[in-house]
């Protein structure tokens, strides 16, 4: 579903991925692990079409997205959310996720002037299903609240409500779990796999190993921007290379 | 009682007139405002607004409607021009392109003979009425209304939030900013030839920094958070000054005090909204 041919990114002199090649296929709930500063984020940037790479391509579903702006590789079927939170925190939660739902509403600007019944009828699902996301996250009590109002926690659910309301085949997931407490990241493992169950796919980046050996079917290592390891959770924690530059000799048991 | 309001009227319908342009001014940058970006040429855009639609009344003898016509379209088509290439970068660019683009009219009004240079225009004549104004409100606030809650006004609020967010939302930003912006120089040309054809005279002195400023200040004042703020904001800032005649100089200093009082008091203007549970 998506695939990276020999990605690399130069920042000036520093070379933050090298010659990267990975493949992410459908349906998986995919983990990108590695030391802070390993490209991660980097790689996430340059798959959304934030950040453009010195060379290699990047295919989405057969397109080479690699130098789309973007809005266009949204549409194309990728979401994500960010390691620092960018929820629309002024904006209540119903609108932050019916902002994300934005390319699923067709009425065109002279329906939205005249009322048309094709406008109210979009709203209206739209407003519906706006409400089952954030459901889906335990938030649907708080959808007029103000998105700045919630705790961090939260705040990190509901941006993976609003990715999650884009329709993504592809959800690209930045440190979900980073400040939350213990039982909120279970909540989160919980959501991951339900969100996974209902089709979409997932690749996530994530510093808790709990988290990631419990739900990911596929982890790649990512060390200053080069990939040591590939493989089943098991497998990579127990890879020498992931042991000496990440993950240390506990992991492996 | 008839007699007093028809003496109070003669005295008051200019600033009346006035406060109703200024409400249209004040929606022109809110819209810019709305979807984050700083617009400093909306003044320019009055004045290109008000110099073609008085051009197609005295040198063409057109009809009303269509000299305010082209006095939108006018404006309309060169905040196109300057939006495609600003607008596609973030940031304060579109702030200091307008804030050129500004003086640059100001110069072309001095220097054009069809214009009148620093004369200006004079005897344009007077075919603005009163409910042509109210319609041009109407449809404005009619606007505005329908964009609240539909998902043109939702992407430039996700854009005025976090433009990096929204791109990734799939909302297209770059031309979201630019309607934006080529509606808000649409909205300051009309308002501009209703000006110009109840003042009777244009001068190219009138649509300078200054103004543009002013403009500003009718929105920050009232609060940008909604379109109600802008307007309240223009019709406190073109009232007031009338009422405080008195102090003589002095009310300028005032309406600067009042400023700094609601930028120190109330951060997001007048009109604050809040949502609650
Ligand atoms: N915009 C940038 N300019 C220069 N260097 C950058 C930029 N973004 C990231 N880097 C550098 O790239 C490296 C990888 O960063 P990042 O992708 O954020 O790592 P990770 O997400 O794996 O922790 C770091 O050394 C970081 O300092
Ligand atoms: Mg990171």
């Amino acid at each position: 579903m998506l695939r990276l041919e020999n990605i690399i990114k130069d920042f000036g002199g520093l070379r933050v991925l090298d010659s990267l090649s990975l493949q992410v296929g459908e349906g998986l709930i995919f983990g990108l692990i590695g030391p802070n500063g390993a490209g991660k984020t980097t790689l996430f940037n340059i798959i959304s079409g934030l950040s453009r790479p010195t060379a290699g391509r990047v295919i989405f579903n057969g397109t080479d997205i690699t130098h789309l702006p973007p809005s266009s590789i949204a549409a194309c079927g990728m979401g994500r959310t960010f390691q620092n939170i960018r929820i629309f925190k002024e904006l209540s939660l119903l609108e932050n996720v019916l902002a994300g739902m934005h390319r699923l509403f067709t009425y065109s600007p002279v329906a939205m002037l005249l009322n048309l019944p094709v406008q109210k009828r979009e709203e209206k699902a739209l407003r519906e299903k706006a409400l089952e996301i954030l459901e889906l996250f335990h938030l649907a009590g708080k959808a007029k609240r103000q998105a700045e109002s919630l705790s961090y926690g939260e705040q990190r659910k509901l941006e993976l409500a609003r990715a999650l309301a884009t329709s993504p085949k592809l959800l690209l997931v930045d440190e979900p779990a980073a400040g939350m407490n213990p039982a909120e990241t279970e909540e989160l493992m919980g959501e991951i796999v339900q969100i996974n169950n209902r089709g979409y796919t997932i690749c996530l980046i994530e510093h808790d190993m709990k988290f990631v050996m419990g739900v990911c079917r596929q982890v790649a290592v990512l060390n200053f921007g080069e990939l040591i390891a590939l493989g089943s959770p098991q497998e990579v924690k127990c890879n020498p290379l992931v042991i000496e530059a990440y993950l240390g000799k506990e992991e492996c048991k | 009682m008839t007699e007093f309001l028809m003496s109070f009227w003669q005295t008051y319908n200019t600033l009346f007139y006035t406060v109703l342009v200024h409400g249209m001014l004040a929606l022109s940058i809110y819209i810019t405002l709305a979807c984050g970006q700083l617009s400093l040429g909306n003044a320019a855009f009055m004045g290109i607004g008000a110099y073609t639609a008085a051009l197609f009344t005295l040198k063409l003898n057109a009809p009303f409607g269509l000299s305010l016509l082209a006095g939108g379209m006018l404006p309309a088509f060169v905040a196109l021009i300057i939006g495609v290439p600003t607008l596609r970068l973030s940031g304060v660019y579109l702030a200091m392109a307008t804030l050129g683009f500004g003086e640059v009219v100001r110069v072309v009004f001095l220097n054009m003979s069809i214009t009148g240079g620093s004369v200006g225009l004079n005897g344009v004549p007077p075919k603005t009425e009163l409910w042509h104004l109210l319609l041009v409100m109407g449809v404005l606030i009619y606007f505005f209304l329908k964009l609240k809650n539909s998902r043109f006004g939702r992407a430039l609020e996700a854009i005025r939030e976090d433009e990096v967010a929204a791109a990734v939302m799939g909302i297209k930003t770059t031309s979201f900013k630019v309607w934006a912006f080529v509606i808000g120089a649409f909205i300051a040309g009309v308002a501009g030839g209703l000006n110009a054809h109840f003042t009777f005279f244009l001068s190219p002195r009138e649509y300078g920094f200054d103004f543009a400023v002013d403009i500003l200040t009718f929105a920050i004042l009232g609060g940008t958070g909604t379109f109600w703020g802008p307007l309240v904001g223009s019709t406190i800032l073109t009232i007031l000054p009338e009422m405080l005649r008195f102090l003589g100089s002095y009310r300028l200093a005032l309406n600067g005090l009042i400023l700094v009082l609601v930028v120190v008091y109330l951060p997001n203007g007048i009109i604050t909204v809040k949502k609650k549970d």
